[in-house]
């Protein structure tokens, strides 16, 4: 993008976190809904792994109960490189102002470090998406919980500890 | 396991938290963009930013010509987790229990036939 504003490149967020795990086993807690109740908003996920396949974001039982939809989120997969990087486009459809945002991008990258270590770096480009640029980076509750940072240090808890925070 | 003692270290200047927070406020900046916000000279921004690289709670990526400088919140949210979760720990779990119950109340009335 030769274009891009300062401003459009300020609504990008990075996230990055080392866990001791295959990069095998962290693809798999991202794309299969085994692992994703397992950490985070703990909702099930549907990716279907090829360019143009879908992504669905399913709400958990808790999410449900406070209202929320059974799905919250959807997009569609970009690209699909099994275990090093995964492309989706991703919006939440949780209320009519977020769905109105439009979709946002999410780029997932996974590298091997060093022995037994990857890299997961988090690219959210969020143009245009204020009300989820502001839910994925910080707090969504008073209880600390949500965002790319809760998610992503409670990923790296569940697959080095075999338990979620 | 995450080793927190360089990101304690990390956190302990004044500049460096100055500079986060600068990202904090607008994320994505290049070292020029930085640089003038601050009375040091450019040699000195750029070994504040690699010591915030080198822990992670600073991470770059290329646009272009241009390095990047996002905030990388993991590393703190991490601390927060292991150090202040634990002190406020009886609080916060008094709290979790009359959310879940109300949360519960909510949830077995919305299953109520109307």
């Amino acid at each position: 993008m030769a274009t891009e504003s300062k401003a459009g490149v300020a609504t990008t967020q990075v996230y990055e976190v080392y866990i001791k795990a295959s990069p095998h086993a962290i693809w798999e807690a991202i794309t299969s809904p085994e692992w994703t109740v397992k950490y985070g908003y703990q909702g099930a996920v549907e990716f279907e792994l090829r360019p143009g396949g879908r992504y669905v974001g399913y709400s958990s039982k808790e999410m449900q109960a406070i209202g929320v939809p059974d799905v919250f989120a959807d997009g569609v997969v970009e690209e699909a490189d099994p275990p090093h990087k995964l492309v989706h486009t991703f919006r939440f459809v949780v209320s009519p102002e977020m769905k109105a945002e439009g979709f946002t991008r999410v780029t997932w990258e996974i590298e091997k470090v060093a022995a037994g270590f990857c890299r997961l770096t988090v690219i959210h480009e969020l143009e245009g998406a204020p009300i989820m640029a502001g839910m994925v980076a910080s707090k969504f509750s008073e209880m600390g919980t949500g965002g790319w940072a809760w998610i992503l240090s409670d990923l790296k808890s569940l697959l080095e500890t075999g338990s979620s925070m | 396991m995450f080793d927190d003692d360089p990101v304690f270290k990390a956190l302990a200047d004044p500049t460096r938290r100055f500079l986060l927070d600068l990202l904090f406020k607008h994320d994505g900046r290049t070292l020029t963009e930085l640089e003038s916000e601050l009375s040091m000279t450019r040699f000195g921004v750029m070994k504040h930013l690699r010591v915030l690289e080198r822990v992670g709670v600073v991470v770059t990526r290329r646009a272009g010509r241009e390095k990047l400088h996002f905030l990388n919140p993991v590393p703190i949210r991490m601390i927060h987790d292991r150090w202040i979760d634990k002190y406020t720990e009886r609080r916060v779990s008094a709290l979790l229990e009359l959310k879940t119950e109300l949360e519960a109340k909510a949830w077995r009335q919305s299953q109520k036939p109307a």
